[in-house]
């Protein structure tokens, strides 16, 4: 793989890298959590960026997609994550969206991603129960058979962007052991349905997310995206390339915490001068510098595995897991400590991204985890 | 490139024809290999002579150009005989300083006599180079150096002392950094200058390190005559490409570890010899060492992405980028963890410093410890380099 971008992947960008600076300063995310938006994302602007053709990147041009890959998603995703965009990109194209895409239902694909891709249609992923914390394969949701059909019974939390969904896609064993690939189905489920409760959740970093209740939610077998018991690896797949997303979005806001940082070390003077002068913080600087470079290999490289179809695609999701997490957390843990008092209060900006970074750590697995699974992976 | 495939054939035919079968598989490492130099004495005839027809090939310095002694390969050409010499296994025909630090300096900024003079000397192993950079009053102040140069007309004449010079006891000449001007600003009097070794006045002792080992001199000069016509670029100019070389040095340096396991055995493999219940496959039994492994893997295989990166750039016609400048601090620092894990693996077997019941990789591994406590002060220590990205990538004001 070339681990460079071609003249296309600039311009998608710098067109995101405009529009993020323009339309979508963090201020927009603060103002929709001062107002308690109920739905917590601009509709508008996320049509926008369907009409961009962001938003169909991934999906196939007969759904109304660009049928382009994670190398060019992540151009995106970085961008909205410079400015904590709010807009259901996770939820809708990383996690749902390209579950079905990689699916290979035809007639689910048919029925939900036009919708997807022209910005309409929300979709979300419920796949983890409250004590799953970052097993795949453990759900706490549960299928039992009824006549043709299974009836679903359990919970799901912080489904991103479920208080909103028009669909959600759950993750439910319908045989076999928990922590197992096999005996896992993953049932299209539309909000409408009788038995399925949806509340809204609150969390520390404001991604919207919600608790889902089933009791005897009734689906059909064909409702099921690759078959009954066979959702298993469809979603791990899955998850690793929604995980190299997420990391995109984790590199965009570790840059732009650091680019805030750097503006503070310029501008604000103690001792009759400016604080960037001082060594201690100086090399302190130096290192999140570093930590972002590397971490934007990182990013890169794994897109390209994933687009390659690389055996190694659960190696990258790792590698760039580990890499972006530790990163983004200690740039923005320095950050606020380089603010100083006021890096402490709800008025500047440094703690939204402090708040975001810890919550992107504890999501798809933290450092820890993922060099667990390295190990795993590598017959150790 | 004309065709790629055609070059592959042609190098992989001309490797296994032309180095000695005797030298195959003895990749070589780090310091081991042909230094060449006048005081050189090889250890077979096949090394001889691998070295004199790869030097004739042009593949000592590949991609320099053909009438300085090189190979006139572009990049990818090179990276293809690289490939190639890793698959049959030949041993880098020659190394050293001359190939990797004064060699590209003098394709920058000598003159068309000074680059006949010594690139084709260094391509035949002819002349081994040293570096005379640091002085025992000048470390990370480099530009504070103290040893002066007086003017005599044609030449000048030099009285002081470096230090940290490496093999200088093996060297035939040296580059060195002298002041020229001692009233002018410490950065602009001062001047890169080759000297011959064998000068009168100029001698050299070894200085013993923890590793044990020497690789380092301190080397003194006293009255020592030198030509004016061995000034690279400009008198009082120096500066400028004491910086570029490092800048080769920085890179090398990088290069040196960014490899990380390469063919070596694995951590974990290491580790399973070491371990009291490890299985031969599995999980290993100490969950901390496990997650050190994965985290040394990890990082070298993050860090060997950023410099591809770099390199794709660099390929593609682009100025180097801002990744660059990190490469000094992060390649040495992971070989450092990486040396102290090794240690870590092996426990109490990893003290041994000679002799009885310690197996040679674990006596190497006891200086190879020892030896990368220096990485991060050489060629411009971790702190300078720090300042370095502060001030020139992150514009953080003196």
């Amino acid at each position: 793989m070339d681990l460079m971008q071609s003249e296309d992947q600039e311009l998608i960008a710098k067109t995101a890298a405009d529009f993020v600076g323009e339309r979508s300063p963090i201020a927009r995310v603060r103002a929709l959590r001062d107002a308690g938006d109920p739905v917590g994302f601009s509709r508008e602007l996320w049509k926008e960026m369907a009409d961009l053709g962001w938003v169909g990147i991934p999906f196939a041009e007969v759904h109304g997609g660009a049928d382009l890959g994670l190398a060019e998603l992540t151009l995106v995703v970085e961008a909205l994550g410079r400015g904590l965009a709010p807009e259901p990109f996770l939820s809708t194209v990383l996690l749902a969206g390209q579950l079905l895409q990689r699916s290979g239902d035809e007639a689910a694909c048919a029925k939900w991603l036009p919708g997807v891709c022209s910005g309409d249609t929300i979709l979300a992923l419920a796949y983890q129960g409250a004590t799953s914390r970052y097993e795949v394969f453990s759900p706490a949701v549960v299928a039992t058979a009824k006549g043709d059909g299974f009836l679903l019974t359990g919970q799901a939390i912080q489904v991103l962007d479920g208080h909103v969904a028009d669909a959600l896609i759950v993750s439910a064993r319908t045989s076999g052991e928990q922590g197992e690939a096999s005996g896992l189905s993953l049932f299209v489920v539309p909000k409408d349905a009788s038995g399925l409760e949806i509340v809204r959740q609150s969390r520390v970093d404001d991604r919207n997310a919600a608790l889902v209740q089933l009791s005897d939610v009734a689906v059909s077998a064909s409702d099921a995206l690759a078959g009954i018991d066979g959702g298993g690896q469809l979603l791990q797949e899955t998850i690793d390339r929604a995980t190299i997303g997420l990391c995109a979005e984790m590199l965009g806001g570790m840059q732009h915490a650091f680019e805030l940082t750097l503006e503070h070390l310029k501008t604000r003077e103690q001792f009759e001068t400016v604080i960037g002068t001082f060594q201690a913080l100086k090399h302190r600087a130096a290192d999140l510098f570093i930590e972002i470079e590397l971490s934007k290999s990182a990013v890169m490289a794994a897109a390209r595995a994933a687009d390659g179809d690389d055996v190694e695609l659960a190696r990258y999701a790792s590698l760039a897991k580990a890499q972006c997490s530790e990163a983004y957390v200690r740039v923005t843990n320095e950050a606020v400590q380089m603010f100083g008092g006021v890096g402490m209060t709800d008025e500047y900006d440094i703690g939204f991204y402090m708040k975001r970074a810890r919550a992107t750590e504890l999501t798809f697995g933290d450092a820890a985890y993922h060099r667990d699974r390295w190990a795993a992976l590598g017959g150790y | 490139m004309s065709d790629p495939q055609a070059f592959q054939a042609e190098t992989r035919s001309w490797l296994e024809e032309n180095c000695p079968k005797s030298l195959l598989g003895k990749g070589g490492g780090g310091i081991v290999g042909t230094w060449g130099g006048r005081k050189w004495k090889p250890e077979s005839e096949d090394q001889r002579l691998w070295l004199e027809r790869a030097a004739a090939k042009g593949f000592t310095a590949p991609t320099w150009p053909k009438e300085y002694g090189g190979g006139g390969l572009s990049k990818e050409e090179a990276k293809i005989l690289a490939q190639e010499m890793r698959a049959v296994g030949t041993p880098p025909p020659l190394i050293g300083f001359g190939l990797t630090m004064i060699g590209p300096t003098l394709l920058q900024y000598g003159t068309e006599e000074q680059k006949l003079e010594h690139l084709t000397k260094i391509t035949r192993g002819e002349i081994r180079w040293c570096q005379g950079y640091s002085e025992p009053g000048a470390g990370s102040d480099l530009a504070g150096l103290q040893m002066r140069a007086d003017d005599k007309g044609d030449h000048y004449i030099v009285n002081g002392t470096k230090v940290w010079t490496s093999y200088a006891d093996e060297a035939d000449w040296i580059f060195a950094l002298v002041r020229t001007d001692p009233k002018a600003k410490k950065q602009e009097g001062i001047t890169f200058l080759l000297i011959d070794m064998e000068t009168p006045g100029i001698s050299v002792s070894p200085i013993l390190l923890i590793s044990g080992s020497s690789p380092f001199c301190e080397t003194h000069f006293q009255d020592v005559k030198a030509l004016k016509s061995n000034v690279i670029f400009k008198e009082h100019a120096g500066w400028t490409v004491a910086k570029a070389l490092l800048g080769h040095e920085r890179s090398m340096v990088a290069e040196a570890f960014g490899g990380g396991g390469g063919s070596r055995r694995s951590l974990a493999d290491r580790a399973r010899a070491y371990l009291p219940g490890a299985d031969a496959e599995g999980p290993l039994p100490d969950a901390t060492l496990r997650q050190d492994i994965a985290r040394m893997e990890m990082d070298t295989r993050v860090f060997g992405l950023t410099m591809q990166r770099a390199r794709d750039a660099a390929k593609a016609g682009q100025q180097p980028g801002a990744e660059s400048s990190i490469f000094k601090v992060v390649g040495t620092e992971i070989n450092q963890r990486r040396q102290e894990l090794l240690m870590h693996i092996a426990g109490p077997q990893a003290l041994g410093w000679e002799g009885e019941g310690f197996a040679e990789e674990e006596l190497q591994g006891t200086r190879d410890w020892l030896r990368s406590r220096g990485n991060t002060i050489e060629g411009g220590t971790s702190e300078v380099q720090r300042n370095i990205i502060a001030k020139r990538v992150l514009g953080l004001p003196d």
